[in-house]
């Protein structure tokens, strides 16, 4: 069961992750491979903050902060300084190896002493189910931290989802899509496409170092290796989110990726118990995006040779 | 007032791919003036609309709109001038967004967007009155994605978009030549209307000679990045399509004159 509950609650937790590389991958087409630095970079500074004994809360809004401004420098190289794309990604990524290095002087910080988001989700439990000692669900044994943990991250990831999906609606949202669909169009509308690119991009990374941090809270630690296949894993979650609702309604698309990283999650987790080897996972992941990215494709390439129109949308 | 001083535009210059894309041209146009662009293909007469309009900067000259300089002002500033509809229908609007989100963005056409909601209350219902002006029956649609409409469609609503807050100049880039005679004539009526109900100062490329001729106040011809002949006043309202036909055939014949006596130079000199 706990193990149920820790795939629910990464699941939930790197739902955030797939939001900002839903953001950077379908808002701007633009596969945005900071992603493996923000993660770690999000979890480096709301770490060192957090053994300062700094506020869990305002650990995650640094977090936030610090994917920002990650996302900014990718988006200026990529826009001012007319930076490929997916280079301008690999240099930020690059260079934020050694600033996380130097954010948290070493490679590894244990979180177990330190009060932290787990800290507070577990008195959020205990308040909520009225006790400390274990729960008893459906016959299972459950943890006071591990219940309070899932009732928190579903709270945040919620709330995240909800204001991401709120932000698309208004004005500044709104353009900040039409940059991605069609760039002349809203530039001939009087906005600086430049400006709304690093704007997403901070927020995309926001969300994603979001992510990072709070994951370092929840398995106790920061690691600096921790960012590694991370973008391909918020790709995973996007494709299956986008194959199980089936449209591209935002609204849809965007639950469906946080459905999408949880139950990638909780695939991984039962052929992790089947006895899948560890080490293979990131190859099982990236064999799994592959197959998605081409699968449509050849699909629709078989029903043209049967004289159908295509009907899916290109990757 | 939009005022063209001795501007000048060469692509790729100092290379074999050299192009005079523009020639020292000067145009001037009034409030409420309606200028209609013809020439060859390769004359500059989109080339000139995209310098207006901003999407490169001119290598010389001036351009003055409403008494702004805007010269070295970028695409997305003069937007706020400037409303534009492309030549590909599929230009002009979000594909993956909805008719109301795409009118949405045009409201706010070169005014600071913030953290309001794109489409309030107000904005919805003035929306729809203004969707059922265009008799396609897209006001009862205004939740579909705009992919999903035929090119004279999204053609006509770019036309909204661009005329949605009255632009000081308007710029048409050949608008219909991506439709078909239907949509094309459609398009082209919305388009009278709109600029006689606004008064809006227009320029239009086109190549339709047919358009030229009842469309606009005025007719400039452009040829190998000059503007070669300009009809306006009484000259331009006794001109006929065939004349300006007449007038494209005199171009080439010279331009074939000019072959060949360079071809007769080169024989006797070289």
């Amino acid at each position: 069961m706990s193990l149920f509950l820790g795939a629910l609650t990464i699941g939930l937790i790197l739902s955030l992750l797939a939001l900002g590389v839903y953001m950077s991958f379908r808002v701007f087409k633009f596969p945005d491979i900071t992603a493996e630095g923000s993660v770690t970079f999000g979890a480096a500074v709301s770490a060192v903050l957090l053994v300062q004994g700094m506020d869990p809360g305002i650990s995650l809004l640094a977090a936030f902060a610090a994917g920002a401004v990650a996302g900014a420098v990718t988006g200026i190289l990529h826009t001012k300084c007319k930076i490929n794309e997916l280079l301008a990604g690999i240099l930020v990524m690059t260079a934020l190896y050694s600033v996380n290095l130097h954010v948290m002087g070493k490679s590894n910080i244990p979180l177990v002493d330190a009060k932290s988001t787990s800290t507070v989700a577990e008195k959020i439990g205990a308040r909520i189910f009225g006790q400390t000692t274990d729960l008893n669900w459906f016959g299972w044994e459950v943890s006071i931290r591990d219940a309070g943990m899932l009732i928190s991250m579903f709270a945040v990831v919620a709330a995240a989802a909800l204001i991401l999906l709120m932000f698309f609606q208004t004005n500044l949202g709104t353009a900040i899509r039409a940059t991605g669909d069609n760039p002349q169009m809203i530039r001939a509308l009087g906005v600086d496409v430049d400006i709304m690119m690093i704007l997403g991009l901070a927020i995309s990374n926001g969300l994603i170092a979001l992510a990072g941090a709070l994951l370092a809270q929840y398995q106790g630690f920061a690691d600096v290796q921790m960012g590694i296949g991370m973008m391909v894993w918020g790709l995973a979650s996007v494709i299956i989110g986008e194959a199980l609702v089936g449209s591209n309604k935002q609204g849809l698309v965007v639950t469906g990726t946080v459905i999408g990283s949880v139950l990638f999650r909780l695939l991984v987790a039962i052929a992790l118990r089947w006895g899948l080897n560890p080490n293979d996972l990131k190859l099982i992941t990236a064999l799994f995006v592959f197959a998605a990215l081409v699968g449509p494709t050849i699909g629709r390439s078989f029903m043209n040779k049967r004289g159908n129109q295509p009907s899916g949308r290109t990757v | 007032m939009l005022e063209i001083t001795n501007i000048s535009k060469t692509f790729h210059p100092g290379s074999v791919n050299e192009v005079f894309a523009l020639q020292n041209v000067s145009v001037t146009l009034n409030d409420g003036d309606f200028l209609i662009i013809i020439g060859t293909n390769g004359s500059g007469k989109s080339t000139l609309l995209n310098a207006v309009a901003g999407s490169f900067i001119t290598d010389s000259g001036k351009i003055s709109l409403s008494g702004h300089d805007i010269t070295k002002w970028p695409e997305h500033k003069r937007a706020s001038l400037i409303g534009r509809v492309f030549q590909n229908p599929f230009s002009g609007t979000a594909p993956t967004m909805t008719i109301a989100e795409n009118l949405s963005l045009a409201a706010k056409r070169g005014k600071p967007r913030g953290f309001n909601w794109a489409l309030d209350k107000q904005l919805q219902s003035e929306l729809r009155d203004r969707i059922r002006t265009l008799n396609m029956g897209l006001e009862d649609r205004l939740g579909n994605a705009i992919g999903s409409l035929s090119g004279g469609q999204r053609q006509a609503l770019t036309l909204l978009m661009a005329s949605w807050l009255k632009p000081d100049l308007l710029l048409l880039d050949e608008h219909t030549a991506a439709l078909d005679p239907k949509s094309a004539d459609q398009v082209i009526r919305l388009t009278k209307e709109i600029i006689e109900r606004d008064r809006l100062t227009t320029l239009m490329v086109t190549h339709s000679m047919q358009q030229a001729v009842h469309l606009g106040n005025r007719i400039i011809m452009m040829h190998k990045g000059q503007i070669i002949h300009d009809y306006k006043g009484a000259t331009r309202q006794g001109v006929r399509s065939e004349d300006l036909l007449h007038r494209f055939e005199e171009v080439r014949r010279r331009e074939q004159v000019d072959v060949r006596v360079a071809e007769l130079l080169q024989r006797m000199y070289v």
